[in-house]
């Protein structure tokens, strides 16, 4: 038991971000309204950036901004001294293509509503079914 | 279904979870993703490009390509959203509100329409006056977010920033223009033509830069070969054509951001909206 619990201590970011993706996943498969769906895909790729954004932490290092009394000439600039610039720019940009994958799954949906006048995964069945 | 939905979930979880025992540590600077080439971005970055920021040196530069076609779903997302949604058909009934009275006229003929202007108001079923505080602190506070945006894109490559960046907060303050006063009033001043013209000429400055490293005789988005053009400047070019990538993708994105609100809350018919 001890073991399991020192393991968790040791390894808690991930366990955090498992939970947070398993949230999506659930309320990707489990729900009924589109919307949500949508929401859990949301909560899915948050709990991804996290755990890129964690994986890029160092303990004791700075900001991937080099500082001014680095850029003298003859300093040499050491990798510990800062943090991972690589997972925050892949996810810099997955952010922003998060929001615009949202954007278009919200047009979809606004325009399933407008056809069928529901955003209920089994009523949108019924309804194809009966045309 | 749900109960089957939840032992799905719970057995990924647990593999996950299983699967965590092998990772490095909470930061540990030797895990295997700071090592190899992360080491050499924060080595080499300054030295190479001139640019303090690491984050958008590597975005714009040693990934360039990569952001080039981020910034191509991103265009392409607005334009989805256009296609999906636009509706080019007129209303068939106008309101309208007179100012001086509050009477509200309701025209029923399609072809006749009133002008807008200090006696007549648009009107629609949502219609709510809108609230004067709301419509006072946005009008003050919009600029400088606007000029805030602007600081962000323009000190990308110093400070934390950028063009994704600086585009999210312009095109959040056209959004909060639409919300505080109402959509009209954002159309009539941003017009969907121009935005759609901004949209594609971020993705446009992006691929033009490259292309024009290419007529310069480098690789494409190897912003080095473009010193002749910046007299000079020849230290800091790198970090000079990170900055005319960014203004690019800050247009693009700034752009898109309004397309997409303003598409979606209207229902493509650019009319009523929140």
């Amino acid at each position: 038991m001890s073991d399991v619990l020192s393991l968790i201590i040791a390894k808690y970011n991930y366990w955090l971000y498992v939970i947070l993706m398993m949230i999506g996943l659930y309320g990707m498969i489990a729900k009924n309204n589109l919307i949500k769906k949508v929401v859990g895909m949301n909560i899915f790729q948050t709990a991804i950036i996290l755990f890129y954004v964690s994986i890029g932490y160092k303990t004791n290092a700075g900001i991937p901004i080099i500082t001014t009394a680095d850029t003298a000439h003859g300093v040499v600039v050491k990798a510990a001294d800062y943090i991972n610039p690589l997972t925050s720019c892949l996810m810099l940009t997955a952010i922003v293509v998060s929001v615009a994958t949202f954007g278009y799954a919200m047009a979809l949906a606004v325009r399933i509503y407008q056809r069928y006048q529901t955003l209920e995964e089994d009523e949108l069945r019924m309804r194809l079914s009966e045309e | 279904m749900r109960i089957l939905a939840f032992i799905v979930v719970c057995l990924t979880g647990a593999f996950l979870l299983y699967g965590t025992s092998e990772f490095p540590d909470w930061g540990d600077p030797n895990s295997p993703a700071s090592l190899h080439v992360a080491a050499y971005y924060i080595e080499k970055t300054y030295e190479e490009t001139h640019a303090p920021n690491f984050v958008t040196a590597v975005v714009t530069d040693y990934r360039g390509f990569d952001t080039m076609f981020e910034t191509a779903v991103i265009f392409t997302a607005g334009i989805g959203c256009f296609l999906l949604l636009r509706d080019f058909r007129g209303k068939k009934e106008h309101y309208y509100h007179h100012i001086p009275t509050g009477v509200i006229l309701h025209i029923k003929d399609e072809k006749k329409s009133l002008t807008i202007g200090k006696e007549f108001g648009y009107m629609d079923k949502e219609w709510v006056p809108p609230d004067l505080i709301n419509k006072t602190v946005c009008r003050i506070l919009i600029p400088f977010i606007q000029i805030y945006a602007l600081y962000v894109v323009a000190h990308g490559d110093y400070s934390p920033g950028g063009g994704f960046q600086g585009g999210v907060i312009f095109g959040s303050s056209l959004i909060l223009l639409a919300i505080s006063y109402d959509l009209k009033t954002l159309v009539k001043r941003v017009s969907e033509r121009l935005l759609g013209i901004f949209a594609a000429l971020g993705v446009l400055i992006y691929a033009g830069t490259g292309v024009l490293c290419l007529v310069m005789g480098g690789n494409f988005l190897d912003y080095g070969v473009l010193a002749p053009l910046f007299p000079g400047m020849a230290d800091h070019i790198r970090a000079l054509g990170m900055l005319v990538v960014e203004i690019g993708v800050g247009i693009a994105v700034m752009a898109v951001m309004t397309i997409i609100y303003i598409n979606i809350v209207s229902e493509g018919r650019h009319d009523e909206g929140l």
